[in-house]
């Protein structure tokens, strides 16, 4: 019989992709491209998030790529504003990784300072899990998905650079008890700003616009 | 559903490591899957002899430690694992910090003859 060895291996799964991001980043920066990481459930309001930031930006141009299981339906709407937008249809997958976003960042032109808005597949568990070469990550959530939000995805809320929490105009209707999510959010990530906004009023995205700018700058 | 490519690499890492090593297969791969690694072990079993067949992990077994999440204590340093709805501290009430236990997804070991 044949002598069994063991070989020590210690090498993490995601570590392909961890290269690739690395990467992607490394790609970026020198060419003042800020890379956005936009995640949240679906109907959270990431599109509209980028559509209601944008306007504010006075030193960046926008640049979107758009992951979904299917449909160009939002890469359409960026692009009759006139961003330029190139769509990633995963056909299922639950989440963008690094290879697909450095092909997708392959087709823009970013020729001008700017800040590209990747959004995420709409889900808060996957998309958590991997890094495609950002250098911020903008967590949406809403008053109207609940305040427990922190303490069921953990992991997205921690790895937050900011969290949105968006239609803000419904809290007189919904049950949404911000003490809690706060609470929450400040076990996992201290230092995250969390900025109220409404994507119907357009309430708080300035104030959000600014803080990715002055991100971009430093 | 996204366990089919992690399995698909962790065949590739095996097999590139057993090649370098000369050895004729793998008899055995150890696996550390955290529970907040967004793996689910039982997925990378159903998935596994579909992606080794024709590589050196054909046949192997695989062999999944499963870990727990662990936060820690920003109080007491206790490390503890979290009740549903919280992040204190079963022992002292004081607030708990996210640590890298249970977000493993490593390919820790393999066996070759």
């Amino acid at each position: 019989m044949a002598d069994i060895r063991r070989i020590s291996v210690q090498e993490a799964v995601h570590g392909e992709n961890d290269r690739i991001a690395e990467g992607v980043r490394a790609n970026l920066t020198p060419r003042r491209i800020f890379m956005v990481n936009v995640m949240g459930a679906p109907g959270a309001g990431k599109t509209s998030t980028i559509v209601s930031t944008v306007r504010h930006f006075q030193e960046n141009r926008p640049y979107v790529v758009e992951g979904d299981i299917e449909s160009d339906l939002d890469a359409r709407t960026m692009r009759a504003l006139g961003i330029e937008t190139i769509q990633i249809n995963t056909g299922g997958a639950c989440h963008l990784d690094a290879p697909l976003v450095a092909a997708a960042v392959e087709e823009l032109s970013l020729d001008a300072k700017g800040i590209l808005f990747i959004e995420n597949i709409g889900n808060l568990v996957c998309p958590a899990e991997f890094t495609i070469g950002e250098h911020a990550i903008l967590l949406v959530s809403t008053v109207t998905e609940g305040s427990d939000k922190p303490y069921k995805y953990p992991l997205a809320f921690e790895k937050a650079s900011a969290v949105v929490l968006n239609k803000c105009d419904l809290l007189p209707y919904v049950d949404f008890d911000e003490a809690f999510f706060l609470k929450g959010l400040r076990a996992l990530n201290p230092a995250a700003p969390v900025f109220k906004v409404s994507s119907r009023t357009g309430e708080g995205f300035a104030e959000l616009a600014a803080w990715l700018e002055s991100r971009a700058r430093a | 559903m996204h366990e089919y490519p992690a399995t698909l690499r962790i065949v590739e890492v095996a097999d590139a490591r057993a090649r370098a090593a000369g050895a004729r297969r793998v008899v055995r791969i150890r696996l550390d899957v955290g529970d907040a690694s967004g793996y689910v072990g039982d997925s990378v079993h159903l998935y596994f002899d579909p992606c080794a067949a024709g590589t050196l992990c054909e046949g192997a077994e695989l062999e999944i430690r499963r870990i727990r999440v662990k936060m820690r204590c920003r109080s007491c340093g206790d490390l503890f694992e979290r009740i549903p709805l919280s992040f204190d501290c079963p022992a002292c009430g004081g607030e708990g910090e996210p640590t890298r236990i249970g977000r493993e997804f490593d390919v820790v070991s393999i066996d070759v003859e």
